[in-house]
């Protein structure tokens, strides 16, 4: 008898290696991504026990983080970035392992090149050392964010003992209008659930408005759960998911394409399966949203007013508080009052093709706000040729954005792209974090089209009401 | 990994909620590629200044608080980024254990396997330990993971969950990779019945992947390069 199960427990079931009696479960990991920032320790950890990386073959390096996105030939000035950088440089040719570096037309974000490469695929186990790992689970795939530690678990027995998490449904309903985004949709739901709403649980998001996203929002939405603390997203795998996958450069072929369709086919929920926890969310209700604390979960639509911190209780009120001052905010401002300095479109939540059509949209024919200096940084050096092939670069040019090289740049400001203290920025990130995007500055989070509209603006604006060429 | 089993030590309380991983260790501190010299940047843009001062009023920095070895915070500690470096900077600094009402999976997960402990107790306990740990002075916990339990000399008793085989390896300080290596005949079982993907599609590095890349796109300065 085989019980109705969940897409994250078939692919669990699949990949248990061994039940050890009285300690965690032990799963195998199909795929496991590398960067330069949680790695240097681990390949010293492994030269010290004596230990070589299993499975080569399964594990794919890039760098990322630190990477500057001036034009590549310009030397990296930071002398611990540049040492980080040659230390993966160096660990990739001692253990084998592919490394997509700096130079390579393939080098991007860790969560972007996985998916475009074809790496990315239903039904796999794949981790890596940053908590945005989530985003493939779009695929419907098992992908968690490990710390160092675990990176070096894998790397030496290409397995992860794990506590079984609790599996958690977003069932959302109706579609998304106009304007409102698989980014809005992230923040309407992790506004309602909290930072730590789904704290170990694994969500799988479903319903009409999800079914009806391209694989870039589903990437966008899946990239965005760990804001809501959960330990993965996943979105079953569809005829979109299939024709994404279909001809990408690791991408099964031929005979092998067919079987591995049969087998994806077979691994969404199965009808009556039960979750831990349901969540209902109406798509039609939400609208895009601005963040406007230190955290994704304080968020108001763009039509709303920053909270009134007297009509709070005591223990949201102080929190509240303290993130109003350091944002530098009045309670009850309204949203579209709010003017921004900086407006930074990428990260591993909004760097893809479809991320930069729909800011150009925006940008078409318009131009930045003078007191405004706006970046766009595509997630790949696939995305950014893809996008000079359809002539985005020109339109963000002649509107006057910035047009760089692929990294993580001005989400985690790792780099040299960071605010300065007291700037505002609306950024298409993921975590508004005090002093996330570099000491002091203040970050709202939006969606690649709301960015691009307050970056022309000056100021946050429902781009519901724009008419576009 | 060292072990864990009682430890009694000062409390320090962090009355936040959400403490996310950037705060615990800004990201500037990253670029090192050793585990250890973490400490001192612990919560750095609560504690120094932008031009490097120590700020006065940060609660880790005032006298009663020196050499806490128990950080007490608001809910979802951890939450964010899945660098392991807060842990390296938490015990560097000097604190064996976190008690908060939540922690984000990973800090979690994290900090298991560096011998650090995250003790889960009910809002109520946190709070009451919050306050006790502002109002009494040279304010000390004991924790104790065979039991269970944290306890001080004016009455507190409290007990926590944990993975029971959490628990075991932090008593007795084992490195999992070795525990996980234990089952190589089964990972070899699964690794038979599941071919690697090369051989499924065209996984195998090209010669461009690996290997000496073009010199001239290197990092310009020197790999050996002093911190």
């Amino acid at each position: 008898m085989t019980a109705q199960r969940t897409l994250f427990e078939k692919i669990w079931d699949t990949h248990l290696v061994a039940q050890p009696g009285g300690r965690s479960p032990i799963i195998y990991i199909d795929l496991h991504l590398v960067h330069e920032v949680t790695s240097p320790q681990v390949f010293e950890g492994l030269r010290v026990a004596g230990r070589k990386v299993r499975q080569p073959l399964r594990t794919v390096a890039t760098v990322d983080h630190n990477v500057p996105t001036e034009p590549r030939g310009t030397p990296i000035t930071d002398v611990i970035a540049a040492r980080q950088i040659a230390a993966l440089q160096a660990n990739c040719r001692e253990f084998g392992v592919r490394l997509f570096d700096m130079d390579s037309p393939e080098q991007g974000i860790v969560h972007v090149i996985g998916p475009e490469l074809g790496l990315t695929q239903p039904g796999m186990t794949i981790v890596c050392g940053d908590s945005h790992t989530s985003t493939h689970g779009a695929f419907g795939a098992l992908a968690f964010g490990i710390g160092t530690s675990e990176v070096e678990h894998v790397l030496a027995t290409q397995c992860l003992a794990q506590q079984t998490p609790k599996t958690m449904k977003i069932d959302v309903r109706g579609r998304l209008a106009d304007g409102v985004t698989a980014k809005d949709l992230a923040l309407g739901i992790i506004g309602q659930i909290g930072t730590d709403g789904a704290t170990g649980h694994v969500i799988e998001y479903a319903g009409e408005a999800v079914r009806a996203l391209s694989m870039e929002g589903r990437m966008t939405l899946c990239n965005m759960s760990i804001e809501a603390g959960a330990r993965a997203g996943m979105v079953a795998p569809d005829e979109t998911t299939f024709a994404y996958v279909k001809g990408k450069r690791f991408a099964p072929r031929d005979a092998e394409w067919e079987s591995a369709v049969n087998y994806w086919r077979s691994l969404p929920t199965d009808p009556g399966a039960s979750f831990d926890k349901v969540v209902d969310i109406d798509a039609t209700q939400l609208c895009p949203f601005v963040t406007w604390g230190t955290n994704p979960g304080m968020v108001a639509p763009v039509t709303g007013r920053v909270p009134e911190v007297a009509s709070l209780k005591e223990a949201d009120r102080r929190a509240t508080e303290l993130a109003l001052q350091y944002m530098g905010l009045e309670p009850g401002k309204r949203i579209e009052d709010i003017d921004v300095d900086r407006v930074f479109i990428g990260s591993c939540t909004n760097s893809r093709i479809e991320d930069l059509r729909a800011a150009a949209r925006v940008a078409k024919g318009r131009h930045v706000s003078p007191k405004v200096r706006a970046m766009v940084v595509p997630g790949s050096q696939s995305v950014k040729r893809a996008a000079e092939a359809e002539g985005l670069h020109k339109i963000f040019l002649e509107a006057g954005f910035e047009w760089r090289e692929s990294g993580c740049s001005m989400c985690l400001g790792m780099n040299p792209d960071i605010l300065q203290p007291g700037e505002r920025c609306a950024s298409t990130s993921n975590r508004n974090f005090e002093g996330r995007q570099g000491r002091g500055g203040r970050t709202h989070l939006v969606s690649p089209m709301m960015a691009a509209a307050a970056a022309i603006a000056g100021h946050f604006t429902d781009i519901r009401n724009w008419k576009f060429q | 990994m060292n072990p864990f089993r009682i430890h009694r030590g000062r409390v320090a309380p962090l009355d936040r909620v959400n403490v996310d991983t950037d705060q615990i260790i800004p990201k500037q501190f990253l670029k090192r590629i050793e585990r250890t010299g973490f400490g001192e940047f612990v919560f750095y843009d609560w504690r120094f200044s932008a031009d490097g001062k120590k700020s006065s009023d940060f609660i880790l920095d005032e006298p009663r608080y020196q050499g806490a070895s128990i950080l007490v915070a608001g809910r979802n500690f951890g939450c964010g980024s899945s660098r392991e470096h807060a842990v390296w900077a938490l015990a560097d600094f000097g604190f064996r254990a976190v008690i908060s009402s939540s922690f984000a999976d990973i800090f979690a997960n994290n900090s298991t396997k560096n011998g650090f402990l995250t003790v889960q107790l009910g809002e109520m306990e946190v709070a009451e330990l919050m306050r006790r740990a502002r109002e009494m002075d040279d304010y000390n916990v004991t924790i104790d993971l065979e039991q269970c339990a944290v306890r001080d000399d004016a009455g507190f008793r409290a007990t926590f969950p944990i993975d029971e085989f959490v628990r075991h390896c932090l008593l007795n300080g084992l490195d999992d990779i070795g525990l996980t290596l234990q089952h190589e005949e089964e990972i070899a079982a699964y690794e038979a019945r599941h071919p690697a993907i090369e051989q499924t599609s065209d996984l195998r590095p090209r010669t461009s992947d690996l290997g000496p890349q073009t010199s001239d796109l290197r990092p310009k300065t020197s790999p050996t390069a002093e911190v």
